[in-house]
């Protein structure tokens, strides 16, 4: 196995458009501020740019305490206000049962296991296409 | 062979971003112990969660790492002091949900749960310290290597 030194990651976290989604890939050990700076340039961005999705690579995440837990259910909740919905992908093994033990499910968050499925998800769930609200007729 | 070089040491505790030394350290002094990666993921979470009470509850402190052995066991404990405020009533501070901020109130009671010695040492006025141990646990598995 091989553990590529991860160093801290400070300032800001890229947010790539992808049609309909935003695509934020974490990785390495996280500074609180950072996350919490994620979580404003999210909502900024989501409402800028009214996507429907917001897609969260954690797979080279190590760990989630619980305050990365706070902050990834935050911008799920926010998302969710600003009419996004919020998919964490490629969350580790070791990171999953860490949580659970520790007490944190977070609820609200939607998963997938990898940055492929959650894009499915995200597409598939979109309730509208742009143009507005579809109009359900008799 | 695990070597346990490198393992001690006192960190400070003072911005968050001494909060990711402590992770780090934490995470390397495990894997030279030879905890699993599960174990290891536990210890570096247990590890931030008090250290960040350590520094959000605690108005700062320090960690200090210990390698410890029992009869053939190595072990890995981690103390996390402070001399903020203490914590009055432990009971209610352990228990799931309870925060006196605005947090989860899960820091506590879950590092507990990923741990498995715990100890806490705290009273109004004179600081906290939260001690906590694990063990490698070595689980019959092959042999490493091609
Ligand atoms: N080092 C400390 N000094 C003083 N009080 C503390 C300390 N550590 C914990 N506490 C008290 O215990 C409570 C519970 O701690 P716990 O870590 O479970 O929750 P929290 O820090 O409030 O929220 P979070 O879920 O984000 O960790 C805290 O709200 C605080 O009142
Ligand atoms: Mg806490």
């Amino acid at each position: 196995m091989s553990d590529a030194y991860s160093g801290p990651v400070t300032g800001h976290v890229p947010v790539l458009r992808l049609g309909d989604v935003l695509l934020v890939t974490l990785q390495g050990d996280l500074h609180d501020s950072t996350a919490q700076q994620l979580q404003q340039d999210l909502a900024e961005t989501v409402s800028r740019t009214g996507v429907r999705g917001v897609l969260i690579d954690i797979s080279g995440v190590e760990i989630v305490d619980s305050f990365l837990g706070r902050v990834l259910a935050e911008i799920a909740a926010q998302a969710k206000l600003l009419a996004a919905r919020t998919v964490v992908a490629g969350m580790r093994p070791a990171v999953a049962i860490t949580l659970v033990e520790l007490g944190l499910t977070l609820p609200g968050l939607g998963t997938a296991l990898s940055t492929e499925a959650g894009m499915e998800l995200l597409s598939q769930q979109a309730p509208s296409r742009p143009g507005g609200p579809r109009q359900e007729s008799p | 062979m695990h070597t346990a070089a490198g393992v001690e040491a006192c960190l400070p505790i003072r911005s968050d971003m001494d909060l990711v030394w402590v992770r780090q350290h934490v995470r390397q002094a495990a894997a030279r112990l030879g905890f699993g990666l599960v174990d290891q993921t536990k210890l570096v979470t247990a590890a931030s969660e008090l250290a960040r009470n350590t520094l959000v509850h605690g108005g700062g402190g320090q960690m200090a790492a210990q390698h410890v052995s029992s009869r053939g066991s190595q072990g890995l404990r981690l103390a996390f002091s402070d001399e903020g405020p203490g914590i009055a009533d432990l009971e209610l501070a352990l228990s799931d949900g309870y925060t006196s901020g605005g947090g989860l109130g899960m820091g506590l009671s879950g590092a507990r749960r990923l741990v498995h010695d715990f100890e806490i040492d705290s009273a109004p006025g004179s600081g906290t310290t939260v001690r906590v141990t694990c063990w490698v646990v070595r689980p019959p598995r092959p042999r490493e290597g091609v």
